[in-house]
């Protein structure tokens, strides 16, 4: 039990830390590939099957795809995708406060005295989760359902936009 | 240590992880791609939460998780529009550039 989840954990942490690190910008996408299904083994491990799934399609399906495309479309030719060397500064700063903030958190996470269940983990089927949506939570489902489309219609509108924006317009 | 501490260990690795990227990177998509593992280090936290929580509520975590992903998936889409509009008025993705709004 703990074995898997330390071996899910070294394979989400790696892949982010390599990613995260990288200097190619293609193969730090390819790379958050398989952190996020390093994280979808996770939900699984944790018996959530429904959202190891829907992060199996939403992030490594969907996002990774929006992320590939937008890494080809903002470059010009073949070096653009080797990114320059951050300042040293700015890197420096930037994993100080990092490791200033995993410092934190770890004594807050190891200090703190968390209870645990003895017992196994809850289930939840997915006719549960359904009732669930349709049920208490439906208004939630309709905020969800307007902010996906208001956001996705927004992101059209900004990605569409001309720089002499309106001149076509003119009739 | 308990396995609930293992699991808030790791998402605050992740978490850190992400925030260093964010803040030490200067290519406009690997800022957002750190803020997603952000947002990721704290769905691993709802569902860590929900597995070992002493008094279990049947799909609380699930639910939260389920709106959160939908709201992280629409603020990629957002974030990669941005980048392209970004692109279209200086040429490039450098967050250094973008200085026009600076006074």
């Amino acid at each position: 039990m703990t074995a898997a989840l330390i071996l899910i954990a070294l394979l989400i942490l790696g892949s982010t830390a390599v990613a995260m690190s990288l200097r190619n910008l293609i193969h730090s996408a390819l790379l958050l590939v398989l952190s996020w299904m390093g994280i979808a083994a996770f939900y699984l491990w944790a018996g959530a099957e429904f959202v190891a799934f829907a992060q199996v399609l939403v992030y490594a399906g969907a996002v990774s795809m929006i992320v590939l495309f937008a890494v080809l479309l903002t470059r010009r030719s073949r070096a653009d995708l080797s990114i320059a060397p951050a300042s040293l500064r700015r890197a420096v700063a930037g994993v100080l406060a990092g490791g200033a903030t995993a410092g934190v958190l770890t004594l807050a996470v190891l200090r703190t005295n968390l209870q645990i269940a003895p017992s196994a983990a809850p289930t939840v089927t997915v006719q549960q989760l359904g009732l669930e949506l349709i049920g208490p939570q439906v208004a939630s489902v309709l905020v969800v359902g307007v902010i996906l489309t208001v956001a996705l219609l927004g992101a059209v509108v900004l990605a569409a936009s001309d720089r002499n924006d309106g001149k076509e317009d003119a009739p | 240590m308990n396995t609930l501490q293992l699991c808030l260990l790791i998402s605050s690795a992740l978490f850190c992880i992400g925030l260093a990227g964010a803040l030490s990177r200067t290519n406009t998509i690997l800022v957002l791609l750190g803020i997603e593992l952000m947002l990721n280090a704290a769905n691993l936290n709802f569902i860590a939460f929900w597995r070992f929580n002493p008094a279990p509520l049947p799909a609380t975590g699930v639910i939260f998780v389920i709106f959160a992903i939908a709201v992280a998936a629409a603020e990629a889409a957002v974030g990669l529009a941005l980048v392209i509009a970004i692109y279209r008025h200086q040429q490039n993705i450098r967050l250094q550039d973008a200085t026009r709004l600076k006074g």
